[in-house]
């Protein structure tokens, strides 16, 4: 809506680049859109005119100053809009025929948003990704290979006994409560507690500095599950004793 | 493609070119695409690569500027999806060498990896790619709550989002039971012992999750159709509505 085209932005961009290069006395248009950078499009010329174009009627002038520089019809703020300049990109000029005050003809309430085209910008970026994940995967395949330990035996248990590592805090925390409640009330409390985050924190602000508890909490939370897990992980040997992984090995599988 | 191709005008080209050119190509690949012939970078061509494609199904047209930065979505959500594609296509290959059964699951793998081409490495990725989603997904999650991203109107869509985590992990746990080693039997055991001690219903629980008293063969098959069928079928539903809704509540969130 409200954006530049990338292609009038390319175009504008050279255009402006032609007249720099012609010389900047002989192209004191070019100056004035220089020092208002704020142009919508084509049709914003009004800023860029107060600046040295004399021609304007003194008292349109002050109202327009007036009016807080958003009186032309794109009023909308786009900073990589270049095209703000009397002279286009073919060398015509325009001349400012009347001040519209903003909200006379239309009033645009949407605020306008900064885009890019999906693709190239977002295609290429997730393409990439995805390669180096890919890439990252099949190296890491090929040195290190899946644990497969010898046929299942229901009647000899290892020791010590591990859950897969995403579940190892919670069995961390199997040495400290009864089951009940570190392997079934625990985790559900924590999903439904996750699940409810949206519905319990009112808080309309996305800034960090307005949302100091929900990050302190959350941050708690990772954190209480990153130590359990690890430990649970690298500190925990034969008989769930608590080992230190550099004296007594690791007891760890992935 | 095309550029490359005109370069050097071997017979090699010509075909190319003529088979651009031909009816079979055009239809395959729709105006717009990168791949048709003639393709030069223009806003409406630009459009047209997104709209024009399937992808119009994942993405819109046009992107919030900041969205493309990769300091703000550390690509997590996007990673986490291709990881899923990466391990149904991995896991339909050992798919083809493997019995759920507790006389033949072990041996299986052991002659995957011994006497299947690229059994060894396809495994390893299946399962090193495995722990990653579990990783990603989680990292996803907190990247999201850090951004104050699950505020009005995304509120659903996080409760969707920690559905799928939910299902990620228990993707990976049931398939952690199916080379039926000593790892896989007893954590296991010790995931479904702790199942046991639900309330109330601790002891249903823990039988519908092994299929009988103890770990066994029934155990091994129903997690084997978890694992394969059920779980990832009802994953890609929640993701589908997942990633409908993010464009639906206009997009990615921020900039902060």
């Amino acid at each position: 809506m409200t954006e530049i085209p990338e292609h009038l932005r390319k175009r504008a961009e050279a255009a402006r680049a032609k007249a720099e290069a012609a010389g900047g006395d002989d192209a004191p248009a070019t100056d004035a859109g220089a020092e208002a950078p704020t142009g919508g499009d084509q049709a914003a010329p009004a800023e860029a005119a107060t600046g040295g174009d004399d021609r304007i009627p003194a008292h349109l002038l002050e109202r327009s100053q007036a009016a807080g520089g958003g009186t032309a019809v794109a009023t909308a703020p786009a900073p990589e809009a270049p095209t703000a300049s009397t002279s286009g990109p073919d060398g015509h000029t325009q001349r400012l025929l009347t001040v519209v005050k903003s909200g006379s003809i239309q009033d645009v309430k949407a605020t306008p948003q900064d885009k890019v085209h999906t693709w190239p910008h977002l295609l290429l970026i997730e393409f990439i990704a995805a390669l180096a994940i890919l890439a990252f995967l099949l190296v890491f395949s090929v040195f290190v290979n899946a644990p497969l330990l010898e046929l299942a035996n229901p009647n000899q248990t290892p020791n010590p006994s591990k859950a897969p590592w995403y579940f190892l805090g919670l069995q961390e925390m199997l040495t400290m409560f009864h089951p009940m409640i570190a392997g079934v009330t625990v985790p559900t409390m924590g999903m439904l507690g996750l699940m409810m985050a949206p519905y319990i924190d009112r808080n309309p602000s996305q800034k960090p500095e307005d949302r100091k508890f929900a990050i302190s909490l959350f941050t708690m939370f990772l954190m209480g599950a990153a130590v359990l897990t690890i430990i649970g992980s690298f500190f925990r040997g034969p008989g769930q004793n608590f080992v230190f992984p550099w004296i007594d090995g690791i007891f760890f599988d992935l | 493609m095309a550029n490359t191709m005109e370069k050097s005008k071997g017979p090699l080209a010509k075909t190319g070119e003529s088979l651009q050119g031909s009816q079979v190509w055009s239809s395959i690949f729709r105006p717009g695409s990168i791949f048709r012939k003639g393709y030069t970078d223009s806003p409406r061509n630009r459009s047209y690569v997104v709209m024009n494609s399937v992808l119009y199904h994942l993405h819109p047209v046009k992107v919030k500027r900041h969205a493309v930065k990769v300091s703000y979505t550390l690509c997590l959500g996007g990673l986490s999806f291709f990881l899923f594609i990466l391990l149904t296509v991995t896991g339909i290959f050992l798919m083809f060498f493997y019995r759920p059964t507790a006389a033949q699951a072990w041996n299986d793998i052991e002659a995957l990896h011994t006497s299947v081409t690229f059994g060894l490495l396809v495994r390893n990725m299946h399962r090193w790619a495995a722990h990653l989603m579990v990783l990603s997904v989680f990292l996803h999650m907190a990247r999201v709550f850090y951004h104050g991203a699950y505020k009005p109107p995304r509120e659903f869509n996080w409760v969707i989002g920690v559905v799928l985590l939910m299902l990620t992990l228990l993707l990976s746990f049931t398939g952690y039971l199916l080379p039926w080693d000593q790892l896989a039997l007893w954590a296991v055991t010790v995931g479904t012992n702790m199942g046991g001690f639900t309330p109330v219903f601790g002891s249903q629980v823990k039988f519908a999750l092994l299929g009988g008293a103890s770990i066994g063969t029934e155990t091994l098959l129903r997690w084997y159709v978890l694992h394969v069928l059920l779980l990832p079928f009802v994953i890609v539903i929640f993701m589908a509505i997942h990633f409908w809704r993010v464009r639906k509540d206009g997009g990615i969130s921020g900039p902060l």
